[in-house]
């Protein structure tokens, strides 16, 4: 299948085996977080919060360190980023969640959820891309 | 849950991030805009697949393969914020707003029609 993909439409393997890799163990552990708390619409989801803002801060951190800090790899971005943190976070989940919410008329907490989870989303992010950043480029 | 079930996990997720990053590409390529509309393309699909998919009754485990480790894998929150914060760096704060409420309002719509259809059947 990989094979195909990469004779077909000149796709990298190593990249694509890459992203496999990430997304499988990203998706591991969002996966054993969900489970430790079940869906439930009158309650703030904090499995699918919780990994979401955590791989926000990541995805800052990898791939600002990856462009901007360490020496290009063919394969570090799509293993980390793409992969990682692209199976560790979610939209879909939090956007059924959150419709779930509307339908049982918990809407201040719709609201609150989805405010919240971006700005806590941007902030984490511009932290993790501001703290590389600090760190002197090594020659 | 057994070994087996996680590692269908895995594997699963390891597909659905592949997909992820096939259609975004796709998108990519055929459009010339800096808006990352392939990111957008899958999340709104994303999110259509896993409001039907939570609208049928499915048991456990395969709501957890399909929904929670294919779905959860495809659709991407980090890149949606990654997206939206580098937007912002480079002063397009326009597109950047716009790349959160577009995202936001036709994911809720596409989640909802899911879910209607998905409770139809």
């Amino acid at each position: 299948m990989t094979a195909i993909l990469c004779l077909m439409f000149g796709y990298d393997g190593r990249e694509l085996t890459a992203v496999f890799v990430g997304g499988a163990l990203g998706t591991l552990a969002r996966a054993g977080f969900e489970t430790l708390a079940a869906p439930d619409p009158g309650r703030w989801p904090w499995p699918t919060f919780t990994v979401n803002i955590v791989g926000a801060f990541l995805v800052g951190y990898f791939t600002t360190r990856l462009l901007e800090r360490l020496p290009v790899s063919s394969y570090r971005r799509p293993l980390l980023g793409t992969g990682l943190c692209g199976g560790l976070t979610t939209f879909s989940t939090m956007q059924v969640e959150t419709v779930r919410m509307l339908e049982h008329q918990h809407y201040g907490l719709a609201i609150g959820y989805t405010s919240v989870s971006i700005v806590t989303g941007l902030l984490a992010l511009y932290i993790a891309t501001a703290l590389v950043r600090r760190v002197r480029v090594r020659r | 849950m057994t070994v087996a079930v996680w590692a269908g996990v895995l594997v699963i997720g390891g597909i659905g991030a592949v997909l992820r990053f096939l259609v975004d590409r796709t998108v990519s390529g055929r459009v010339a805009r800096p808006f990352p509309f392939g990111t957008l393309v899958v999340n709104l699909s994303g999110a259509l697949l896993l409001g039907f998919l939570s609208g049928l009754a499915l048991s456990p485990h395969f709501a957890l393969l399909a929904g929670t480790a294919f779905v959860g894998s495809y659709t991407t929150f980090s890149t949606w914020m990654l997206e939206t914060q580098r937007l912002g760096e480079e002063r397009q704060l326009w597109p950047a707003a716009a790349n959160i409420v577009v995202s936001l309002v036709l994911g809720l719509a596409a989640a909802w029609l899911g879910l209607w259809i998905g409770g139809r059947l």
